[in-house]
């Protein structure tokens, strides 16, 4: 993970009139990394992920994502990202092949691609019985999995992952973060928010925000020894309560 | 005396073969006055039984008091005597925080200062902003209230719909704190979650799965019931450790917990030489250590049996 940086973002801000959602972050994501994206609600981390995702015009500072500049070529991030959240991801009414064949031609995918990828991937997850299920009618566990599948359908260098194992029972969620692990020793870039610590100390390095500003930022073996926590939820508990503003 | 008994519950959505068995077989009381969690996933039934104790919906099969009271012939009654907190936010999004609160206040022809000292501590935080329309709160916030219109009326019995869903960790915490103090108040408290580190917190939890009650006691007695050695290891690559665990012959299940992976063994393990063929392995920078189980440990090992 010496590599180069998917994610370069430099003194990056957001301001609602007043009040200002993200102040001035800086930091970097290398090739491979899994990065954890964490904070309190209402400490600025959706908007924040929303600016670099190319969703929402900075105020001020610079970025590049996937060898993008944010301000310039957003539509061509759009593009070479996947993005995968906990409340938005797949068509409930449609079944797993027809959401990888409408996923597959958003990204300009090939009707051959698109039969590749599917069945790959309903190989892999072993599903292949369920190809032409409602999305609606799979167990929850099952859901996040292929849409995390095809949030990669279009072999993006960098994924977004919004709180993706909300709800989801203790075993299908070390298999979520087992694809996770997979993806980055492949060389995907894995940008992720959560709110289990656990996870959190799944990251290769993890930042923390309070009041629209990065307060921490490390690997969550050195944060827990510098915060002289035994782990990450007490880092994040230490951190998080010096936060000033009312959840806005 | 028991404020909540479920005896035999059968719940069943839809017919003959797309139907869905939510609850099977479901017994448990709850004593006056006592903490008691619901620990499951998504897909549970928990938000099903709770539909039925608040009287909202009809068992299949089996029975069910709170209070006392008959949760089918007496509903009436208990509807004067519980709070409920669904899980979806369920106010009045145009109506102002303190309209929602007064609302509820006089359906239960009560009023908000009658009952303040109950809330006060909940209701103080979002008291600065109570002219403003409860649909533009914050997620904290619209809990907050939530909390509050469930209280209004001193409730018996206070259901809580996975409350902490979708909080951070601090919001958590202090959530907690509160039903501590409310639970000094005498009221008891039935509340759900999805995670599994809250399980410590309440007097005694049941573990549910798949419609059934796959463990219950005190979140103590539930880890004291993990029978076998449990081992945690890490190493430089994680990801590679975890493949090389679950090749290693003699490992029953490998599962990550945060900074260490969670190890057992079918047969009793001899360290020095595990440890010696993972570094033949390559793996450096090893660390190996016994554990004490968690309630997410016990939960996985009552999945895979």
């Amino acid at each position: 993970m010496s590599g180069e940086s998917v994610i370069s973002v430099k003194e990056l801000t957001k301001q609602f009139g007043n009040f200002t959602a993200v102040d001035a972050i800086t930091f970097d994501v290398k090739q491979g990394e899994i990065f954890g994206f964490l904070g309190a609600n209402g400490a600025g981390k959706t908007t924040a992920m929303r600016m670099i995702c190319g969703l929402s015009l900075p105020s001020s500072g610079e970025a590049k994502v996937a060898g993008f500049d944010l301000y310039r070529e957003s539509e061509k991030i759009k593009k070479n990202i996947g993005y995968m959240s906990q409340r938005f991801s797949l068509y409930e009414d449609l079944t797993i092949r027809e959401n990888n064949r409408f996923y597959g031609g958003i990204y300009g995918l090939t009707d051959k691609q698109i039969k590749e990828k599917t069945n790959f991937m309903l190989e892999h997850l072993k599903l292949e019985d369920q190809a032409d299920t409602l999305v609606r009618s799979l167990p929850l566990g099952w859901k996040q999995k292929v849409a995390f599948s095809v949030a990669m359908i279009h072999n993006p260098r960098l994924v977004f992952l919004d709180e993706p194992t909300g709800g989801v029972d203790p075993l299908t969620r070390r298999e979520f973060w087992t694809m996770i692990y997979e993806a980055a020793s492949q060389g995907t870039t894995v940008f992720v928010t959560t709110h289990y610590m656990d996870e959190a100390e799944y990251c290769n390095r993890v930042s923390i925000m309070v009041d629209g500003r990065i307060e921490a930022m490390d690997s969550p073996g050195r944060l827990t020894q510098q915060y002289q926590s035994e782990d990450m939820n007490g880092v994040f508990l230490q951190l998080a309560r010096k936060a000033k503003r009312a959840e806005g | 005396m028991e404020s909540v008994k479920v005896d035999r519950v059968y719940k069943r959505f839809g017919s003959g073969k797309t139907s869905i068995e939510a609850l099977h077989d479901i017994s448990f009381s709850v004593s006056k006055g006592e903490l008691f969690g619901l620990i499951g996933p998504d897909g549970a039934g928990k938000t099903t039984l709770f539909r039925i104790l608040t009287t909202l919906l009809l068992a299949n099969q089996g029975n069910a008091w709170v209070d006392g009271y008959d949760v089918v012939k007496q509903y009436q009654d208990i509807r004067k005597r519980v709070g409920y907190m669904p899980g979806k936010f369920s106010l009045y999004q145009d109506l102002s925080v303190e309209e929602n609160l007064s609302f509820f206040a006089t359906l239960f022809g009560t009023t908000i200062q009658d009952n303040y000292d109950l809330i006060k501590d909940i209701y103080a935080q979002i008291e600065p902003f109570k002219k403003r329309r409860a649909g533009a709160l914050s997620g904290g916030m619209k809990q907050k209230l939530a909390l509050s219109c469930a209280l209004i009326h001193r409730p018996s019995v206070l259901f809580l719909d996975e409350p902490t869903t979708g909080v951070d960790a601090v919001s958590r915490q202090e959530f907690w704190e509160l039903l501590k103090q409310l639970q000094l108040q005498g009221i008891t408290i039935v509340v759900s979650t999805p995670y599994m580190d809250e399980a410590g917190l309440c007097d005694r939890v049941a573990l549910i799965q798949e419609g059934k009650i796959l463990k219950m006691n005190t979140p103590q007695g539930i880890t004291k019931e993990f029978k076998r050695p449990l081992w945690a290891l890490r190493s430089q690559d994680m990801y590679r450790l975890m493949k090389d665990l679950r090749a290693f012959d003699n490992v029953d299940t490998c599962h990550p917990f945060g900074q260490f992976h969670h190890v057992t063994f079918k047969s009793e393990l001899q360290v020095d030489g595990l440890m010696e063929h993972l570094k033949n392995l390559g793996h450096e920078d090893l660390v190996i250590r016994d554990v004490a189980p968690g309630i997410e440990d016990c939960f996985m090992e009552l999945m895979n049996s």
